[in-house]
């Protein structure tokens, strides 16, 4: 078996004193697509915080592609080529969007080839091109967002609550697109509220309570303890 | 007349829309539940209703009173009270200075002579031992466990005596025997005639103890009810899961009516 | 008509200048989030530098600018961005302000050390040469500067909208976090921010040296016009900016050129330089309310509070010793003494203001100026005068407060420099005070109709007073509004939701704070007998900050061993002309380091006690078993003499 994109070995973290992680074990195969599933408050964006580099760990190991990357800056794990898209708002709203497609060209693409990605598989993002993002809807934003990670050629895409605030059917559209990246080979760690949505495109699916994983498997074994962990075992 | 009326209220930051024309209201004596997924404009709700955030439209009303444009100051002599997600415990101070600083202001010159008659000491040390911190009483509040800093915040806001407590996910980072004692002081606390609106994501404890509860999503509320009709309530599986599967269009239309009144007789 | 041209031209010279100043403070603050009231200070020290390259080693014009303008000026804002500004982005607003404060005073010793006063012109450009258009005219120096403005504002714009780097600027004033996640460097971003901002500080130093000369404090205080002109755009607007500072510049030229045919105004000579501070109140009363910050600060690691008792047995020792002391020392030792004292009360005015309600003020020896022309023109030598002198004070700090109540500290400290400002060159130039810089008496107190003649006694008086003001703001930390305090600095959200009312304790707080520096300066004019406006002056108020801040603003004991410091300053500095500049450098340094940590050194003092009771002590006992103390002489902690003695077993 080749070595996974992804290897997450007995992390903690914690904001202050409040301890998030508490040992969690993941492993991402290459090439696939896991869902990372759970309650609000289970620690599923902090584990994606330490594993972009944003948050620092107070114990445990990240290896990407077998490298030990502890201790490494985002700006660094970006042009590595970790594509992150945070939770809510991860376009910067005061700037347009051509401008915000400049930016994303950070990650070592040229200028020129963003544009083109983005504007081809987005074509409504070609006709606002000079409209600042704030000013989009919730979905064409998520769109931008997810510009960057079609454009940057990633080798893992971490995608937080791809679904926040946003309707159901601009959902599956986002989804659809995650499909098609994933088709082209990228590895993607996907944390999501919307659990059957997240299921539907993951090849392998990791239930996250309280810090920990506390259930890892195929989705449909995943899917059918969704609503207990979610909406409350007294169901 | 619910003692608490959210009407109409729209937040919006630079050009996302964070609540979006949320109406819902909480009857006085009660135990509110406002849920909903991660983003759905549930704290920023609680900013606007404790004015920590200026609504972009909309009104407040407490108690038939619109404070919409009153400062957070006030409203907390008009007998307002919260917690918050992000602790906001005062950490250089000790855990019952913390409280003392609460019975200071709301006792205002009264309170000095309960200070010089120890009546005050006594009052905290019921409130510490009411939410089950008594222990920590003499520890900085920046040194205690998170469960215990949340339990703290319940404490000092109770120290205002209020009529209504909002309350930012207070079981995050409680134990499960916590969590239960911390249920039955709700519950208390709502037989005392106090009102609870209670942002919480531990379902357990929402559908234990809630009246009424209201789902937020997208900043609209998209569902209100029992806690019964919600657990069954297919918007709002469809807003927790993502459920693709086709509900009948006449359930929504149902659930979504459901009178207030209904939701508040136990 | 055509005085009103030239007004105009001069208006427009002046605010062109202004804007370039401006707007490098504004592209500094918006990207990194740090206010450098540096500002001026960096343009004050590389006018100096070009003029040591132009004019001293004779270097042509533009080789200076270059040097200037795009290697030495940029160089020295990477320094500051990478050495001093790293993190202060996200630290409390109070630390931001003491570093560039620091910064701001090194700078001006760094100036006085390798420039002393002498009298330097550094001439216009093309000096001599004007240009007429019809029957106005215009100098070479003011096209210059006006067409610079216009090319400073292009090219910002062309680096803010058209370049990748400028857009990331743009961007990490919204969200440096995922600047990061696209690949960017946020700290590349800054260093350029900040480069560019101590770029375009010098250039508007070049510019307006020539015009209002060569001078150290004049044209640091170029930073009051700059921001000024910058609250328009609320900081962060560039081209509201360019509003603010032409608006500023035309009207104080007219200001200027029409004041001279109205009567009665040369009772006012200090106006048009206070028309930036007129107009940054006029500003600041304008701006709508300020949101409470919802997000704890970390709570600080407050240095020990005594308790009354042992405050008042330090205390009174504290007495006794000045007692001794001033038995058989001359005159002009006493005077020294008296002045310590009254540098530690203006220093205890901070505790209470910075160290407890975490606002910073950048005008406390204004406060104490107001106190002492107070006392002396009430002319009451007793007690009742010192109340009134107090009073009045109080009352002059909260008209400060009350026009920043609904804003957050940044303004605040911003009125209170600019407060400063037009006090020094307004209020205490005007005929009902120093007239001119005129002399004032003051009698010495008399206290229950006792006169404390005696310089020695006056000296143990002032020890006295600052004792019992010391034993008052302990009283208040211990007290319900010490926690108050406490509270809203730690958490004004949660604060405000208890039902406290932040806006009127803050004016309250700021008026306590001036009332104690009040009686600082009323005594001050007791002791000396004569005071002049130079001891009220802004810049005194700087150095007291940082003073106050290295030897810990959080206790009254580093208001003690500070005040002492800050009265030595100039006796070290007249003592040894030569070093005078590096002390103020030392002074802005140690400020820099220890700006973090509030408490400063005379925590580390606190702490010394456990050191040798957990570190000195036991190896001292390690080595010599016999010198152990038994626990009534020292030690009442057993368990930790157990742990000694093990210690000691452990080591044979």
């Amino acid at each position: 078996m080749s070595v996974p994109i992804l290897e997450v070995v007995d992390l903690h973290a914690a904001y202050g004193r409040i301890e998030v992680l508490r040992g969690v074990d993941l492993t991402v195969p290459r090439g696939a697509v896991v869902a990372l599933l759970g309650p609000n408050g289970a620690g599923k964006s902090t584990l994606l915080k330490v594993i972009s580099g944003q948050m620092e760990q107070t114990s445990g190991d990240i290896h990407l592609s077998g490298v030990h990357v502890s201790g490494a800056k985002p700006d660094d794990l970006a042009r590595v080529g970790l594509t992150t898209v945070p939770e809510g708002r991860s376009v910067f709203p005061n700037l347009t969007v051509e401008e915000n497609l400049l930016l994303m060209s950070y990650a070592g693409v040229s200028a020129d080839k963003v544009y083109d990605t983005a504007y081809s598989y987005f074509p409504r993002l070609y006709e606002r091109a000079f409209q600042l993002a704030g000013t989009l809807s919730g979905g064409e934003q998520q769109m931008l967002a997810m510009a960057r990670a079609l454009s940057s050629d990633p080798a893992l895409l971490l995608l937080d609550e791809l679904s926040m605030g946003l309707a159901p059917l601009i959902v599956d559209e986002l989804y659809d697109t995650v499909v098609q990246i994933a088709d082209s080979g990228v590895s993607i760690l996907v944390v999501e509220q919307f659990a059957r949505t997240a299921l539907e495109v993951a090849d392998y699916a990791a239930v996250m309570t309280g810090g920990r994983i506390v259930a890892t498997g195929e989705p449909d074994e995943i899917n059918e303890i969704m609503a207990d962990v979610i909406l409350g075992g007294a169901a | 007349m619910p003692l608490l009326r959210v009407d109409d209220v729209v937040v919006q930051f630079g050009g996302v829309t964070a609540v979006n024309h949320a109406n819902f209201q909480v009857e006085e004596g009660t135990v509110t539940g406002l849920i909903g997924p991660n983003g759905a404009g549930k704290t920023t709700c609680f900013n606007v209703i404790t004015g920590l955030q200026a609504p972009t439209a909309g009104r407040v009303f407490l108690d038939g009173k619109d404070i919409t444009r009153m400062p957070v100051h006030r409203r907390a002599r008009h007998g307002m009270g919260r917690t918050f997600q992000r602790l906001e415990a005062f950490g250089s101070l000790t855990v019952e200075d913390n409280v003392r600083v609460a019975l200071d202001v709301h006792n205002g010159f009264r309170g000095l002579l309960r200070d010089v008659d120890g009546s005050a000491d006594l009052e905290i040390a019921a409130l510490l031992d009411r939410v089950g911190i008594l222990e920590y009483a003499e520890e900085r509040a920046d040194s205690v466990p998170t469960g215990t800093a949340r339990l703290l915040e319940v404490a000092r806001a109770l120290a205002c005596d209020p009529r209504l407590l909002l309350l930012d996910e207070p079981s995050s980072g409680l134990d499960e025997a916590e969590t239960k004692a911390f249920g039955s002081l709700l519950l208390e606390l709502a037989a005392e005639g106090r009102t609870i609106l209670m942002v919480e994501h531990d379902m357990d404890l929402v559908l234990r103890v809630c009246h009424g509860i209201h789902v937020l999503d997208f900043g609209s509320i998209i569902a209100e009810g029992t806690p019964a009709e919600i657990r069954t309530n297919p918007v709002v599986q469809k807003a927790y899961l993502g459920y693709s599967d086709d509900s009948s269009a006449a359930d929504l239309d149902e659930t979504i009516a459901a009178p207030v009144s209904e939701e508040v007789a136990l | 008509m055509s005085e009103f041209i030239s007004y105009t031209i001069i208006g427009i010279f002046t605010g062109a200048a202004y804007a370039i100043a401006a707007s490098g403070l504004v592209l500094t603050y918006s990207t990194t989030r740090v206010f450098n009231i540096a500002h001026g200070a960096v343009g004050m020290v590389f006018a100096f530098v070009y003029w040591d390259f132009s004019v001293r080693q004779g270097f042509p014009v533009w080789i200076s600018l270059i040097l200037v303008l795009f290697v030495a000026a940029p160089l020295f804002g990477v320094f500051v961005q990478r050495v001093l500004a790293r993190g202060l982005g996200s630290a409390p607003v109070s630390v931001s302000l003491v570093v560039t404060v620091g910064l701001l005073v090194g700078l001006i010793g760094v100036a006085t050390q390798i420039w002393p006063p002498e009298a330097r012109t550094l001439p216009q450009f093309f000096h001599g040469h004007l240009i007429r258009v019809g029957s106005v005219v215009i100098t070479w120096q003011e096209l210059i500067t006006v067409t610079l403005s216009i090319v400073v504002a292009m090219s910002l714009y062309v680096l803010l909208t058209m370049t990748r780097i400028g857009t990331a600027m743009r961007a990490s004033v919204d969200n440096p976090e995922l600047l990061q996640l696209y690949g960017g460097r946020p700290q590349v971003v800054a260093a350029l921010a900040w480069a560019v901002g101590s770029s375009l500080a010098a250039l508007a130093g070049i510019l307006l040296a020539p015009v209002v000369g060569l001078q150290y404090y004049d044209l640091t205080l170029l930073v009051i016009s700059a921001y000024a002109a910058a609250m328009l755009g609320r900081l962060t607007s560039l081209p509201m900016t360019y509003v603010g500072a032409m608006a500023l510049g035309i009207g104080q030229s007219y200001v200027v050129g029409y004041l001279q045919n109205i009567p009665f105004s040369d009772k006012v000579p200090g106006l048009p330089a206070v028309i930036p501070t007129v107009f940054l109140f006029a500003i600041l009363v304008l701006l709508p309310q300020a949101p409470l910050r919802i997000g704890q600060v970390k709570g600080m690691v407050s240095a020990p509070v005594p308790s009354l008792g042992k405050a008042a047995r330090w205390g009174t020792l504290l007495v006794v010793l000045v007692l001794f002391i001033s038995v058989g020392m001359p005159d002009s030792k006493l005077l020294l003494v008296g002045t310590a004292a009254t540098y530690a009360i203006v220093m205890l005015s901070l505790v209470l203001l910075t160290g407890y309600g975490g606002y910073v003020s950048l005008a406390q020896f204004t406060f104490a100026g107001v106190g002492a022309v107070a006392y002396s023109k009430v002319d009451q030598p007793n007690l009742f005068g010192l109340l009134v002198a107090v009073l009045i004070a109080a009352a002059v700090g909260a008209v400060v407060a009350i026009p920043v109540l609904r804003l957050t500290g940044l303004y605040l400290a911003l009125a209170t420099l600019a407060f400063a400002q037009l006090m020094d060159k307004l209020v205490f130039q005007a005929s009902f005070a120093f007239k001119f810089d005129n002399p004032l008496h003051a009698e010495r107190l008399s206290i229950f109709g006792v006169k404390v003649d005696g310089t020695g006694s006056y000296a143990v008086v002032m020890t006295v007073f600052f004792v019992l003001i010391a034993m008052v703001v302990l009283a208040v930390r211990r007290g319900r509004l010490g926690r108050i305090l406490i509270a809203v600095r730690d958490s004004p959200a949660a604060a405000g939701t208890l039902g406290i009312d932040m806006r009127w304790l803050r004016v309250g707080l700021f008026a306590a704070s001036a009332g104690i520096a009040g009686l600082a300066g009323a005594l001050f004019a007791g002791l000396r007998g004569t005071i002049v406006a130079f001891d009220f002056q802004f810049f005194a108020s700087l150095l007291l900050l940082l003073m106050a801040v290295v030897w810990g603003v959080t206790s009254v004991t580093g208001a003690a061993i500070g005040g002492i410091f800050l009265m030595y300053l100039p006796v070290a500095q007249s003592d040894n002309p030569s070093i005078a500049g590096l002390l103020f450098l030392l002074l802005g340094v140690g400020a820099v380091i220890l700006a973090r940590d509030p408490n400063g050194l005379a925590n580390k003092l606190f702490q010394i006690p456990g050191w040798i009771q957990d570190s000195v002590y036991p190896a001292i006992v390690r080595r010599f078993p016999a010198m152990a103390m038994n626990k009534e002489s020292g030690y009442d902690d057993p368990a930790s003499l157990e742990e000694v003695d093990a210690d000691a077993v452990a080591a044979r």
